[in-house]
């Protein structure tokens, strides 16, 4: 197979990294990336992250947003706020944060098409209870720069208070995100199971 | 199915006839009967032949281009973005390269995708259809399961014709006793939006039952499922009945003669039996919604044009009174204003969620004899719908009233064509997204039906249609 301007699938087991706390609840994918953005090239797409958020008209940052801070520069999870990166299907929404560096979020509940996304992409999102992510948000904002680390293989993620959650995952997704393989490699599996259900199909013709 | 079968909701048993594997661990691959295609699916098709795969089904596959091409030309050399040219153009090569039918500029069935599947025949109940676009949910107004997907799974549809989901939850909505005059299927789903948030459907597919849902026209029904997503929902569904037959029946991918009366005895079968239980039931009195207006940042935040912009400090939580708050910063409107007393900039008449032509004549309705008195959008979904508009003079009542009468495409409702608004422009909109920035930097979106949208261009501000009609 050759190339695709897409980097390479790494498996994910553990992150431990800076988390930046975005408390709204809501926060949709027009505001992740900004529709007028959709049409660039991936790499160039990069610094458009959350853009009229960040910057200001005349294109300098703005200081008081949470990513233009010097402790998130590294950040690599996100908490945030309930029904995150709700909207648009728009997959650059994850793609976008994936090359910022952030391989993990953990939120209340999600926008299901960034959800699943998510998967396609090989990141983690997380879904913690409502009254835990708020703690987190709170110790982040008091603390920032504080660091979370998220464990795949025992599904548990440890806040900078020390306190450790359990989380749930399907089993299929986390197969997929610990050997790192795609969903169409996995689909190939299936081909003698596809070729069944098209010759017995009546909708599945025009 | 045999008669002794548990009842069954419609999305059982279009879920259950398209499951080509059962997984143990609760995930299901699902066959795609039809995939639809827009010009934002480029890096799809480039990612797929970088990866040296075929295209499985084109015969099952149809493309329009809609979201990155300009309205007020169908000349593709006129894209000044190259980034948008080559999407647009992109579509095309593409088709011909993998032979998926795609509707092209010019032609005269090209436009928004959403309004293409239904209008072409190619949405049928009893199907499974999806998109690489959320408003997917549109299609499911015809009988089926439709759902939006994203780039990867655009890929993944593309290689293997399936797509891996896991079974999602069922949710009723029941519309008890037909709609009041002046009020549309806009104003049934902001209210349904309304009461159960914008994350009310989450993980569910939402089916629209009821009275006064049967009593609405196909155009009604496609823009309440169109919206099912911003409610959260996976996807929007209404069962198969003669309006859906009629509407269907003669169109270019409809089945014809002795297969259209095989595919009528599947499609009788399709609707959720009686006994059969959804996960979640909520009702909402057909008769007690008024026209709707959204004044904050989120669709949920929709109230009737009698009402006046609610007081954060009411709000349940914290959480909630700061999101109002910087809502209403954002949009410039005071708490406790009166709707009617906001005014605006500009209207918009479009995009998938309403520029059907019983849309446009909702909004000729009350365009006619008046004028507008801010600059004021037609986009039509299709050129089918502008050629009809056309033949029944709505152009020329717009054009009278002061309306831009523009080609068809999503246009101003997300703006990736390049019509956006300015800046802390305030602008009733017909499309489905009230979000920050959605129509263009700082731009007020305020959600409404056509015809409230017709009747702020010609007040300069919310207006109850209901009175300037009566
Ligand atoms: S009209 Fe708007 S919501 Fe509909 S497909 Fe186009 S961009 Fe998406």
């Amino acid at each position: 197979m050759t190339q695709e301007n897409v980097p390479a699938r790494l498996p994910f087991t553990s992150v431990s990294a800076v988390a930046a706390p975005i408390s709204q609840a809501n926060v949709d994918t027009d505001q992740i990336i900004p529709g007028r953005f959709l049409s660039l090239p991936r790499q160039t797409m990069v610094p458009h992250l959350f853009r009229d958020q960040r910057y200001n008209d005349n294109g300098t940052p703005k200081p008081e947003f949470v990513l233009n801070r010097p402790e998130y520069a590294k950040a690599g999870i996100l908490v945030a706020g309930r029904n995150f990166a709700c909207g648009s299907s728009r997959e650059m929404a994850v793609t976008v944060l994936v090359d910022n560096g952030f391989r993990a979020f953990i939120a209340p509940s999600f926008g299901d098409i960034f959800f699943s996304n998510c998967f396609q992409n090989g990141v983690l999102p997380i879904v913690l209870p409502e009254a835990r992510v708020n703690d987190l948000l709170r110790f982040l904002l008091e603390l920032p720069g504080a660091e979370i680390a998220v464990d795949l293989p025992s599904q548990t993620v440890k806040g900078p208070d020390g306190k450790t959650d359990h989380f749930t995952i399907d089993p299929f997704r986390k197969d997929c995100l610990l050997r790192g393989i795609d969903e169409i490699a996995m689909t190939f599996g299936y081909e003698a199971d596809i070729k069944a259900f098209e010759s017995k199909s009546i909708t599945a013709r025009v | 199915m045999a008669a002794t079968a548990a009842p069954a909701t419609m999305f059982e048993k279009i879920w259950r006839t398209h499951v080509v594997v059962d997984r143990p661990d609760g995930y299901t691959l699902l066959y795609v009967d039809r995939h639809l295609i827009h010009d934002g699916s480029y890096f799809a098709f480039q990612r797929l032949k970088g990866r040296g795969l075929k295209l499985r089904r084109p015969d099952l596959s149809f493309g329009t281009p809609d979201h990155y091409m300009p309205t007020d030309t169908r000349r593709k050399e006129d894209i000044a973005n190259p980034d948008s040219k080559r999407m647009v153009t992109g579509l095309a090569i593409n088709g011909a390269e993998t032979g998926v039918t795609v509707f092209d500029i010019g032609d005269r069935r090209n436009g928004i995708v959403h309004v293409v599947g239904p209008e072409q025949g190619i949405t049928q109940p009893g199907i499974t259809l999806v998109c690489g676009d959320s408003h997917t949910s549109t299609h499911g107004a015809m009988g089926c399961l439709a759902f939006g997907i994203g780039q990867s799974e655009v890929m993944h549809v593309m290689a293997t014709q399936c797509v891996w989901q896991k079974k999602p939850k069922t949710m009723r909505v029941d519309i008890d006793g037909a709609l009041g005059f002046g009020v549309t299927g806009k104003d049934v789903i902001l209210a349904i939006i309304a009461k159960i948030g914008a994350a009310g459907g989450t993980g569910h597919v939402l089916e629209y039952a009821g009275s006064g849902i049967r009593a609405l026209s196909m155009e009604g029904r496609l823009t309440i499922c169109n919206m099912s997503i911003e409610a959260g929902g996976r996807a929007g569904m209404i069962a198969p009945d003669d309006a859906t037959y009629e509407y269907l029946a003669g169109k270019p991918y409809a089945p014809k003669g002795a297969d259209w009366d095989t595919a009528m005895a599947r499609w009788k079968a399709l609707p959720t039996d009686s006994g059969a239980t959804f996960d979640t039931e909520i009702t909402l009195s057909g008769p007690s919604i008024a026209p709707m207006v959204t004044f904050g940042t989120s669709p949920e935040d929709a109230v009737p044009v009698t009402d006046a912009v609610p007081d954060p400090s009411t709000a349940a939580d914290a959480v909630k009174r700061e999101g109002l708050a910087q809502a209403l910063r954002y949009m410039g409107v005071k708490p406790g204003t009166p709707i009617t007393d906001i005014r605006i900039d500009r209207v918009f008449i479009g995009s998938c969620t309403n520029s059907r032509i019983e849309d446009l004549r909702a909004a000729a309705a009350v365009a006619k004899g008046r004028k507008a008195v801010v600059p004021s959008w037609i986009v039509p979904g299709s050129g089918i719908i502008k050629e009809q508009a056309e033949a029944e003079g709505l152009d020329k009542i717009f054009k009278d009233a002061g309306f831009e009468w523009r080609e068809t495409g999503c246009s101003m409702c997300l703006g990736t064509n390049g019509e956006i608004g300015r800046p802390e422009e305030r602008i009733a909109s017909t499309s489905n997204r009230n979000f920050v920035g959605r129509q263009g930097k700082g731009v007020r979106t305020h959600l409404v039906s056509p015809a409230m949208a017709a009747a702020a261009a010609v007040t300069g501000h919310f207006a109850d249609v209901r009175k300037l009609m009566a």
